[in-house]
């Protein structure tokens, strides 16, 4: 059986679909932080199948993974630091115990 | 057939590798289940033939963002105390269950307009030429770089002793 492009996408999804369950679903904030950079994999993945099987010579998808990467270590660096200053303010990363801003 | 099998193996390592950092107990072991998938996602791209980004992704994933990841799980000490999951454990599976669901739905029921240009080969001049080129995303680049500048600037403010 050939791959073509529903091959990746569904995988994509599938990636996708595990990185918003983590995400929703974890209290480890670090953990929370490692589902969001699957999503952003599986959306990555999605932008060069697109690329390879619609576009294969213009590249426009690999463009906008580069940028993607680009605000995912943005985010990780950001996002960690918060953390780190959390856990030194509060001694804990637990999202369920954070609830300063909770009506 | 080379790329058919590459591309079960790899999909089987990096759906495994995500349900591990999703399920293991142990935060550490989460971590480097996180780059086994990385890699994997690596070796995605390149049968895609995306040589470049998959340079870039070991480069910038596994160099990069897994240590930190690994630094702060180390500098935080919650590797005892696991990664429990919270009381939306049960709807946030429904809400995963269903968003595949439509998705691939979604997917399978779109007729793509597939073409039959073979790829180009090595990507790296191309995507150079519409990075910087004429006409290209040269402006999106220079914001790109301020956006970096701004994060690492914020990082530092945060984690400064006072």
């Amino acid at each position: 059986m050939l791959i073509g492009l529903e091959h990746y996408l569904i995988l994509s999804a599938v990636l996708f679909a595990i990185g918003l369950y983590g995400a929703l679903a974890k209290r480890n904030a670090i953990v929370i932080l490692m589902s969001i950079e699957i999503m952003l994999s599986a959306v990555n993945i999605a932008l060069v199948a697109f690329s390879r099987y619609v576009v294969p010579t213009l590249l426009t998808g690999q463009v906008f993974v580069i940028f993607i990467l680009v605000v995912a270590a943005a985010e990780a660096a950001v996002g960690l630091a918060i953390i780190i200053s959390l856990y030194r303010n509060r001694q804990t990363i637990e999202t369920t115990d954070v609830d300063l801003m909770k009506w | 057939m080379g790329l058919t099998i590459a591309f079960w193996v790899l999909g089987i390592i990096i759906i495994l590798g995500a349900l591990s950092v999703v399920l293991l107990r142990n935060v550490f072991r989460a971590a480097l289940a996180l780059i086994l998938c990385f890699v994997a996602v690596a070796g995605i791209f390149i049968t895609l033939s995306a040589d470049f980004l998959a340079a870039v992704q070991i480069l910038v994933y596994i160099g990069g963002i897994s240590i930190l990841i690994l630094l702060a799980i180390m500098l935080t000490r919650e590797v005892q105390k696991g990664s429990p999951t919270n009381r939306l454990r049960i709807p946030a599976l429904i809400v995963a269950i269903i968003f595949l669901g439509v998705v691939t739905y979604a997917l399978v029921n779109t007729p793509w307009q597939i073409s039959a240009v073979p790829p180009l080969e090595p990507t790296t001049p191309a995507l150079a030429d519409k990075l910087l080129g004429e006409g290209g995303y040269i402006l999106p680049v220079e914001i790109a770089a301020s956006l970096l500048l701004a994060a690492i600037l914020g990082a530092i403010v945060l984690v400064r002793e006072k």
